[in-house]
């Protein structure tokens, strides 16, 4: 009876914390692949595209406070492969569908530029494609070869995986690979930073969030402006994407069509984006 | 009762310190779960020595991120490891009662701040000087390892003043007895004698060093190439984890994992041959 109970306790003293870690996992495991609920609707999908689908639906659920709206990142192709899977309501994506991405709907919220930054005291105002490209390709590494000032130049880029560097490169760089040595920043926010402070750096970030601290250049003789991207003669730009399995219907479909609706707009505007009347479905 | 109620207590801190350990465990397990099938996809030679980190095409080498690693944190430890033990010789040997323990409360406040304010303190200030009075961008490893000896200070100053002070009063008595001056005394007898502590010191604190993330993010730049010089812009196993690993997913995840591997097995390294040469003494 005796070795009995102390052999039952040695197991305990095993089998409890054993026991504890595997609650642990299961409620970790859990989390992490929450499935979507009837109560809310769920966008998943490019962190370009997050933190407008937040303002959007932070907007929504005042109007409508029945609705709770969850948006997550993971990237443009996660957010088509979860709508695709239905593990989220809506995809987000920041790029258009590939040609695999088939039997999709999706409808374009907006689109964002993409403006290429210099420090506002650079002289340097237009410059071509190919400069862009040889300038982030290593191949031009110095100002004055651009007409500036005699300087090497700091090229800073996003790190791999952003959004806004992918647009970058399938826009711009065209197979053309980004010179490793060139400085990574892991947000707009300090690639503005960045380029604000230091008089001989070049970087890239979205159209929206250009300051006075930084000068957008020219490209082809074409400014980064709003009509310029709505008119289609600056190329940087790219559309914001909701992805969806079928046709909305419901819930889901209110939603968008208050993404699209004047006030939608309006709200996206004000954040620096870009929209146009036309958005619509595809 | 009263023995009943002693042993639920014992059982319950065992418990306790066993779920500890089980975080410690699933941790380990989980990183080296994830990174191992990508580093034997890649192979281990290609992983570690190959020049090229692009996930976008598949090409997955850190090794241009472990020599960033070993040079910031070199060149932490000169600049740090210095300064370091004149201030713990300066506090155990030479500062009246009062500064010593103004002085001790100060730098445990220094390793109170934050790290994040420490990169953008660097950011701020110590770009910018690198910038304009020494050339390049001032993202640099020369503004990491300044950010990174300042963070270590720390950590090598209270251990190293804590083996000094428990040299027994004999050794410092005996050698000025036998007519020794008071620095041919610390720099013959304590510090030789304070050896092993000292030296454990600073391993800890390039532990420190090679681990820290967020400060070193900021200041380093970031780039994934062999740096020429001290000047230029590095990259760090802690920051290809830090900054890639919000957009990663697939094979490019499990390499942010694989380099966790890597870093695990350093920092197991150093605080190993930490302990090591504390107990040889």
């Amino acid at each position: 009876m005796k070795t009995n109970r102390k052999m039952l306790k040695k197991r305990n003293m095993i089998m409890r914390p054993l026991k504890f870690s595997l609650l642990l996992m299961i409620i970790l495991s859990n989390a992490a692949c929450r499935q979507k609920s009837n109560l809310g609707l769920i966008l998943a999908g490019s962190t370009s595209v997050q933190p407008f689908a937040e303002t959007l639906s932070e907007a929504y659920m005042v109007l409508h406070s029945e609705i709770t709206i969850d948006v997550q990142g993971g990237g443009s192709s996660a957010g088509i492969m979860s709508a695709q899977t239905d593990t989220a309501d809506i995809g987000m994506s920041s790029r258009n569908l590939k040609d695999d991405e088939v039997g999709l709907w999706s409808v374009e919220i907006a689109k964002d530029g993409l403006a290429v930054i210099v420090h506002s005291k650079n002289t340097v105002q237009n410059l071509t494609l190919s400069q862009v490209r040889d300038i982030y390709a290593g191949v031009i590494t110095n100002w004055k070869e651009l007409g500036g000032r005699d300087a090497k130049i700091h090229v800073i880029t996003r790190e791999e995986g952003s959004g806004t560097r992918s647009a970058f490169e399938g826009l711009l760089m065209d197979k053309t690979e980004i010179d490793p040595r060139s400085i990574v920043q892991d947000s707009n926010g300090t690639v503005r930073q960045l380029v604000g402070d230091d008089i001989n750096a070049i970087g890239y970030i979205s159209l929206g969030l250009v300051n006075e601290k930084v000068k957008a250049l020219k490209l082809e003789g074409v400014s980064a402006t709003r009509e310029n991207v709505i008119n289609g003669t600056y190329i940087l730009s790219r559309p914001y994407l909701f992805v969806l399995k079928s046709e909305p219907v419901g819930e889901v479909k209110q939603f968008i069509d208050f993404c699209l609706s004047d006030e939608g707009r309006a709200l996206l505007d004000a954040e620096g984006l870009i929209t146009t009347d036309k958005g619509g479905a595809q | 009762m009263n023995i009943k109620k002693e042993k639920n207590l014992r059982r319950a801190f065992f418990f306790i310190a066993l779920s500890t350990l089980s975080v410690l465990a699933i941790i380990t397990l989980f990183i080296f779960f994830e990174g191992i099938p990508l580093i034997n996809k890649v192979g281990v030679f290609k992983f570690l020595f190959g020049m090229k980190w692009a996930p976008s095409q598949g090409l997955y080498g850190i090794f241009p991120m472990i020599i960033g690693t070993l040079s910031v944190t070199l060149g932490a430890a000169l600049i740090g490891v210095p300064v370091a033990l004149c201030v713990s010789i300066f506090l155990t040997e030479f500062a009246p009662k009062q500064i010593r323990m103004f002085m001790r409360s100060t730098i445990q406040l220094l390793a109170g701040i934050p790290s994040v304010v420490y990169g953008f303190w660097g950011l701020t200030f110590i770009v910018p000087f690198i910038r304009d009075y020494l050339g390049g961008p001032g993202l640099s490893i020369l503004a990491g390892s300044l950010i990174l000896a300042i963070m270590i200070l720390p950590t090598i100053i209270s251990i190293s003043e804590v083996s000094l002070l428990a040299l027994p009063g004999l050794y410092k008595q005996g050698s000025l007895a036998l007519g020794a001056t008071h620095w041919q005394t610390i720099w013959r007898v304590l510090i030789p004698a304070a050896k092993s502590g000292i030296m454990a010191a600073i391993i800890l604190g390039i532990g420190r060093a090679i681990g820290e993330t967020m400060a070193v993010i900021m200041v380093l730049g970031n780039a994934v190439a062999l740096p020429n010089s001290i000047l230029d812009p590095a990259r760090t196993l802690t920051t290809n984890i830090g900054i890639e690993m919000g957009y990663a997913s697939g094979d490019h995840q499990q390499a942010l994992f694989a380099t966790g591997i890597v870093l695990l097995v350093m920092i197991m390294i150093l605080n190993s041959a930490a302990q090591y040469i504390v107990r040889k003494k």
